[in-house]
């Protein structure tokens, strides 16, 4: 296999439409990844057997792993494309294959549709309720302990990787996903974030909940950012259950 | 009747004002707005989690005082004019420094989790540009988490209902609604140039749509695009600003271009190591030997240049941006120097690594930069000297915006003027503004200046909103549908760019502008280049007229390539105001360098002036005059310090410097 040339195997489409596969050839540059491989395709929109075609349509905006557009499935793992090395993905010059993801519906090409989870955040009350922007002074203390388990929570991109991952998330599911979860207990944890627990547990405790989590602990495996996704879940199914349990005597 | 008397209109239709862009400081102008009972649409390239702020990396600025350092606002505030080299607007910085504690407050009470000390209080770092430990930070992802915080409090007004006037709820209608992939194609302007909506398009269909609004703001973002490859997210081309600007905005101080000292280079981009990583012990260095190849961790310690500790022994390796890319520009391409024979530089960490509890002290504080390193270079920095090359990381320079002095010398708040563009109605904040940061910006101050610009923003478009004698939702429809019309004209056109007439590939186009932009108007501009850029431009522009649709038959679905030749158009239209600032500023101040003006290097020549504060202590105003940018210049206030000599080597006297390294190198953010 040549080594001078990255050859991408790209399934493409339109909405609802079928598939098709189409391959490129792109020359080979050093510290490339996928998205300039993409980008080689931009700039000469010619298939490996030198039909023109059109460029290829994908997601993308930071290009560092921080913002979680550029989230496709690599070599039949999920993952950013921003972070996909060729050296790494095509060490001898084998090809790189890249596909939508398959959980959510599909645009165009590489670009799907993740809507349904930034609907989640909504449902789950993702956010710390404060009085107003306005001059109320300092914040809560928090102990660096806390501090060390709460920020690598918030590093959650809403990339889709878990969910991608995950048995239980699907079309004819309403489920969440892992992601909803483990951003509730970093909101539960938060020291005025608290005082809406409760409100939080509930949405948690219904349709698309926590028991939809089949616990087959693939979303851990995937996450690009090491999130401890798994931990979370076993965290807030304690926290759902004394909820359910105890709860009416809590008024929380 | 007046827009401030009715929330509905008689139609039952909501009045709402307008956010073009979500990040850090589109964001924090929505939640003003809705403060004040202003429901929102936000308009947005991406998701707004997506947006460029999220790139941030070091911190957020605010004079807390948190070590007992006698530090304070009042520092806070002159260190970032000086750090500009004395071009900014004194008040709006004043108003600045000063809100900055409680900007920090804030967020640390929307759950930003920031690092903290052993007590429970926000810990602060060290960064460029000051001698205090000034900068907020959360881990290495500071803005990420800031942008978070913001979301999360905008989320929540996506879910509260708007209430009219006698607080009833209106069904159906929600504080804010975001419109997200969706994309500026024009302004509209009624017959007295005033703005009263905006149209933008539906990247997922092509759908354009014509938006009222009772006020609108662009915060849109830098032009690192214009570079080709640069730190900046790949959805930064400027476009919106190039709109504004071609509509009759000004663009003000367009060729003061930030580049960064320490980025690794890449095919796709090239991305940042943030400047907390010097904030934190980090040194510069190259082999002594210009013929080394072995690998930096190889190299013993009497073998490096540390050349920056050596020409700047007080502020060593947090000297400024500017004078650090300056610095390793000319160690690297004119000094030759090289690290593994390669155009770079090393930024080494690794010494302070040398222990589990230095190495673990170093992954608290900096992973989330280091782990860039790590997966895209591909190397591990905890047990190698990284190989950075400087990189075009942000633009002092943008929309021109207005603000009202009050009584005390600072910034007014509330006022209508504060953040307003040169059109009437149409505001602009963040990076997509002009007025923090001078002639270069200080490290941790772009987070604060977004956010700050936002709180600003957000009550000035109140009170324009409720000073106008006529909502936009009132106008005819006829303005709105004749802009409308325009832009589904305009992209129709693009869209049916096929065949012998286009032959160029927009994107081929684009990596021509990009390399000639990097090469010519970044760390040293000459002017017979300058003018060698301009008559390119041109050129450029002519083939952007033959640049294809790729994808003309992709209609009522996404089509990537015929939105970006409006990009391209815009990118065009801001390079060219970029490099005629550039060629005509006769001077070297801050971001802008000339080396046949710089005293140092002619000390005989006298037309070498440095700083020209006689001649140029001036913002330059470009407007669009039909074909390229026309340029005049106004007078900046400097009611509140004098000028001084911006001068690294000797540190300011005003303060003794807590401990002995006196760090001014704008930090990264």
């Amino acid at each position: 296999m040549a080594t001078d040339t990255v050859t991408l195997k790209i399934k493409r489409g339109e909405s609802g439409g079928a598939s098709r596969w189409e391959e490129f050839r792109v020359p080979r540059k050093p510290m490339m990844n996928v998205i300039s491989c993409l980008m080689e395709i931009q700039k000469h929109p010619v298939t490996a057997d030198g039909r023109g075609t059109t460029p290829v349509n994908w997601e993308s905006s930071c290009l560092e792993e921080v913002c979680g557009a550029c989230t496709m499935v690599i070599n039949g793992r999920v993952r950013q494309a921003c972070s996909a090395l060729v050296k790494d993905l095509s060490p001898k010059g084998e090809p790189i294959t890249l596909e939508p993801m398959t959980k959510f519906p599909r645009e165009r090409d590489l670009v799907v549709n993740r809507q349904r989870m930034f609907d989640a955040l909504r449902t789950t009350k993702a956010w710390i309720q404060i009085d107003g922007s306005h001059q109320l002074g300092a914040g809560p203390k928090v102990s660096q302990d806390d501090q060390e388990v709460m920020y690598p929570l918030s590093r959650c991109m809403t990339c889709g990787c878990c969910v991608e991952a995950c048995p239980n998330y699907n079309d004819r599911s309403d489920f969440m996903g892992p992601q909803v979860i483990s951003l509730t207990r970093l909101y539960n944890m938060h020291p005025s974030g608290r005082m809406q627990a409760g409100a939080r547990l509930d949405a948690l405790m219904g349709a698309g909940g926590i028991s939809d989590c089949g616990k087959a602990q693939n979303c851990v495996q995937v996450c690009p950012k090491g999130i401890p996704l798994t931990e979370s879940i076993s965290v807030m199914g304690r926290e759902t259950i004394k909820r359910a349990l105890f709860g009416w005597l809590l008024k929380g | 009747m007046a827009a401030k008397s009715s929330i509905l209109t008689q139609s039952n239709q909501v009045r709402r004002a307008i956010v073009v862009g979500g990040g850090l400081g589109g964001l924090m102008t929505v939640i003003k707005l809705c403060e004040a009972g202003i429901p929102v649409d936000l308009l947005s390239l991406v998701p707004v989690k997506r947006s460029h702020s999220v790139c941030a990396q070091g911190g957020i600025n605010a004079s807390v005082n948190v070590k007992g350092e006698g530090d304070s606002p009042y520092t806070h505030f002159y260190e970032t004019v000086k750090g500009g080299d004395f071009l900014a607007n004194q008040p709006p910085c004043k108003g600045m420094a000063d809100a900055a504690p409680g900007i920090v407050f804030m967020l640390d009470r929307m759950g930003v989790p920031f690092n903290r000390t052993p007590e429970g209080n926000l810990d602060f770092r060290r960064f460029g540009g000051t001698l205090f430990h000034r900068t907020a930070f959360a881990g290495a992802t500071t803005g990420q988490q800031l942008l978070y915080a913001l979301d999360e409090q905008v989320r929540r007004y996506e879910t509260l209902d708007v209430e009219d006037d006698r607080g009833v709820t209106v069904p159906g209608e929600k504080m804010v609604r975001k419109f997200e992939f969706w994309d500026l194609a024009g302004l509209v302007l009624d017959d007295s140039g005033v703005c009263r909506g905006v149209v933008a398009q539906d990247l997922k269909n092509g759908e354009m749509r014509a938006f009222r609004g009772d006020a609108v703001c662009l915060a849109t973002g830098g032009p690192g695009l214009v570079f080709g490859r640069s730190t900046n997210s790949v959805i930064n081309t400027g476009s919106a600003a190039a709109i504004a600007y071609k509509q009759g905005a000004i663009y003000a101080n367009g060729e003061f271009i930030q580049v960064h000292p320490t980025a690794i280079p890449a095919a796709d981009k090239l991305r940042l190591i943030s400047e907390s990583v010097r904030g934190e012990g980090g040194r510069v260095w190259v082999p002594k030997d210009r013929k080394d190849r072995r690998h930096g961790r190889d190299i013993p310690e009497a073998e490096r240049y540390y050349f920056l500790e050596e020409r700047y022994p007080k502020y060593r390796n947090l000297v400024p941006r500017d004078i650090a890319s300056r610095e390793i520009f000319r160690t690297v391409i004119h000094e030759g120097y090289s690290a593994e024979g390669e155009q770079a530089a090393y930024l080494d960490v690794t010494h302070l690594c040398k222990t589990a509890a230095g190495k673990s002290a170093v992954r608290k504080k900096l992973e989330g930069v280091l782990e860039i390193y790590e997966k895209f270079a591909g190397a591990d920095p905890y047990e190698n000297p990284m190989k950075i090359f400087p990189a075009v990381h942000y633009s002092m320079g943008g929309l021109w915006v207005d603000f009202e002095k009050g009584a005390d010398g600072s910034l007014k708040p509330g006022s209508a003027r504060n953040q307003a563009t040169s059109i009437p109605g149409l505001y602009a904040t963040g990076e997509s503004d002009y007025q923090y940061h001078g002639a270069n910006r200080l490290g941790a101050n772009s987070l604060l200046s977004c956010i700050y610009g936002g709180m600003v923003t957000g009550p000035a478009m109140a009170a324009w909103r409720d000073a106008q004698p006529q909502s936009a939702f009132d106008l005819s429809s006829t303005l709105f549908d004749t802009e409308h019309k325009r832009r589904v004209d305009e992209y129709a056109a693009l869209g049916s760019r096929s065949g012998s007439d286009y032959s160029v590939n927009p994107y081929q186009l684009h990596e021509k502008l990009g390399e000639m932009m990097l090469q010519k108007v970044t760390v040293e501009r000459h002017d017979a280049e300058l003018d060698g850029v301009l008559s390119s431009l041109q050129d450029m522009k002519a083939q952007w007229r033959k640049a294809a649709a790729l994808d003309p038959a992709a209609k009522g679905t996404i089509n990537q390539p015929t939105v970006f030749l409006r990009h391209l158009d815009g990118m065009l239209a801001l390079a060219e105001v970029i490099a005629r600032g550039a060629r005509d500023r006769e001077e070297c101040r801050g971001a802008h360098y000339k080396p046949a003006l710089d005293p140092e290097l002619h000390p005989d020549d006298p037309k070498a002036v440095g700083r020209d504060d006689a001649r140029w202590l001036k913002t330059t105003l470009a407007t669009f005059d039909g074909e390229g940018p026309a340029l005049r210049y106004e007078a900046v206030d400097v009611s509140l310090e004098p000028l001084a000599k911006r001068d690294y080597g000797k540190v300011s006297a005003a303060k003794p410097p807590p401990g002995e390294a006196a760090a001014q190198g704008p930090a990264n953010t």
